[in-house]
């Protein structure tokens, strides 16, 4: 996914002069092509996640449409304040790309597992969610992140998914989009996603349990998007939500707060990483199995 | 002798900035008396704008980091034709833009603050912005000494003195006090010029109520070559009002009416 979305910078830049990568030190491998063919419009801000989130803010003001690089927490978390603060509540037309988003870096330990971002991220008023789940999905949520000028999060799983989907250009704020269908009829019953786990959704509509449920996924979504959740929910009987986020303040939260906004009847159950990943060291399959990710 | 225009204008900024802090019952108007000055001299003698156009592309930037100490600014940019002075009556008034903590949605405002540590990374952005647009503006932030306690300046400064902005101007109001107590005994920040100089900037140590010593060293003409610059400008928290000055107190008290009238009458304007 992070090779996507610098060829979509490679793209875009030439139509798009105003765009500027930030790095905080990192994305060896990655960012060499842009940092070499875009000189003046690369940045790296050295291991300083604050002021490059501030001075993000502050480049963006002046008309820049400003892409912060990092891996999971780091730019999140370490400049929470500065995203609240200087980005979100000023609507700047900043992007925050967090790379290894859920337990992408699973090996590496608890400081880099990016599994409460959502919780931070969801409550920012101005800020938009784009969580993609398949190299396709990247392609999309770039080209309405351009479109959009407003304050984004876009999440990068280290998955390289090619998964053809079956609404594979509607990616739009706030709508879900079709993935795959079940072997039933009008089935009242589905998997939502966001971020890097179709393919688990898609696992799960492959076993015995679930394989009447439909897939969709909401790759496009904040608070700004809550009002169009209750009309599509209501079209269910049974949701069950899939995400590599704790339980806490993620995802299924959010669908669970858009549903007890209404009449809806739809039963919603959460399925999400537990606190036992917290601390658990290992490939993402490996804490996914030990946890019983998707039984 | 003919006054100063700045020395006026910062003598009404600090009577309506105390008459403010009185109406709305507010805090810190002792860091509010002791930036007065530099303000005065920034809107008066160096920063470019135009209050009729205040998104005017080729005006200085002027960031204000101690965002508590607003009612200095909102004073400032009324008198300077940014919006009626009635509107000053407005602070911290329910509904109102005119918060206890600046805010971009008053005319002239450019940034939001009140999070200390925020003011001069957005700075270091703009001023780079500039470059990058290679335009001859040029950006100010103001922040407080306590602030400086805050490692976002610290991060800022090594990128602006990396990439050689010389069109961002720091200024330090180096009062002494913090929040608690002094700085002496909060986190000890000599030696300051020391510490400025070897993250490479260029720092110049001022009086901070001296209009003379502050509009020779705002001046953009004063400026090193590629070295972001800073002015530490020696100040005194409550200055211009006696029972005010280098008093802790007056961080969080507000000025009932005799105290106003009595600070009013020593500043010699009973507006």
């Amino acid at each position: 996914m992070r090779d996507i979305f610098i060829n979509c910078l490679n793209k875009n830049i030439e139509s798009h002069k105003n765009l500027i990568l930030m790095v905080g030190d990192l994305g060896y491998s990655v960012i060499e092509s842009f940092q070499k063919n875009y000189p003046s419009n690369f940045f790296n801000a050295g291991v300083a996640e604050q002021n490059m989130t501030g001075m993000a803010a502050g480049i963006a003001s002046e008309g820049f449409h400003v892409f912060t690089y990092s891996i999971g927490n780091f730019n999140t978390f370490r400049c929470a304040e500065q995203i609240r603060n200087d980005i979100d509540y000023h609507n700047l037309n900043v992007t925050i790309v967090s790379v290894g988003g859920g337990l992408g870096y699973g090996a590496l330990g608890y400081s880099h597992h990016a599994i409460q971002d959502y919780a931070l991220l969801r409550s920012f008023p101005n800020m938009t969610i784009y969580s993609p789940g398949t190299n396709q999905q990247v392609q999309n949520c770039f080209e309405k992140i351009l479109k959009n000028k407003s304050p984004a999060y876009f999440r990068l799983g280290k998955v390289n998914n090619n998964l053809k989907f079956v609404e594979d250009k509607k990616t739009n704020e706030g709508h879900w989009v079709k993935i795959s269908k079940s072997e039933i009829n009008d089935s009242k019953k589905c998997i939502l996603t966001t971020g890097g786990v179709i393919e688990d959704a898609i696992k799960m509509q492959n076993s015995k349990k679930y394989f009447d449920y439909d897939v969709y996924s909401l790759p496009i979504w904040g608070m700004k998007y809550k009002s169009l959740q209750p009309n599509q929910i209501s079209k269910w009987n049974e949701i069950i939500t899939l995400e590599d986020h704790i339980e806490d303040g993620g995802f299924g939260s959010y669908i669970l707060e858009c549903n007890a906004l209404t009449e809806n009847k739809t039963k919603i159950k959460v399925k999400a990483l537990n606190q036992k990943v917290c601390g658990m060291v290992g490939s993402q399959n490996e804490i996914k199995k030990a946890i019983k990710f998707i039984n | 002798m003919k006054t100063r225009p700045s020395i006026i204008l910062s003598n009404y900024i600090r009577a309506h900035s105390l008459k403010m802090v009185h109406e709305a019952n507010a805090s810190h108007i002792g860091g509010s008396l002791s930036i007065s000055d530099i303000l005065a001299v920034l809107y008066e003698d160096i920063l470019i704008y135009d209050p009729k156009n205040i998104r005017y592309e080729d005006r200085d930037r002027f960031i204000l980091s101690k965002g508590h100490c607003c009612s200095a600014l909102y004073a400032t940019l009324a008198l300077k034709d940014f919006f009626s002075i009635n509107n000053l009556s407005k602070f911290t008034k329910f509904g109102s833009d005119y918060m206890s903590h600046v805010s971009h949605k008053v005319k002239g405002v450019e940034f939001s603050t009140g999070s200390l540590g925020h003011g001069l990374p957005f700075a270091v952005g703009k001023a780079l912005a500039s470059k990058l647009k290679k335009k001859n503006w040029e950006v100010f932030v103001l922040l407080s000494d306590g602030e400086l306690n805050e490692g976002s300046n610290w991060e800022a400064l090594m990128f602006a003195s990396h990439h050689k902005l010389d069109n961002l101007t720091v200024i330090i109001d180096y009062n002494k006090l913090q929040s608690l107590t002094t700085i002496e005994k909060t986190l000890r920040l000599e030696p300051l010029k020391k510490k400025f100089d070897s993250f490479g900037c260029c720092t110049f140590e001022i009086d901070g109520h001296n209009h003379y010593q502050l509009n020779k060293y705002l001046s953009k003409k004063f400026k090193k070559r590629n070295k972001p610059k800073i002015i530490i400008a020696n100040t005194i928290k409550g200055k211009g009002v006696s029972f005010m000055e280098n008093e802790i107190k007056w961080h969080y008290k507000s000025p009932d009416k005799m105290q106003l009238d009595n600070a009013l009458k020593q500043i010699g304007l009973e507006i």
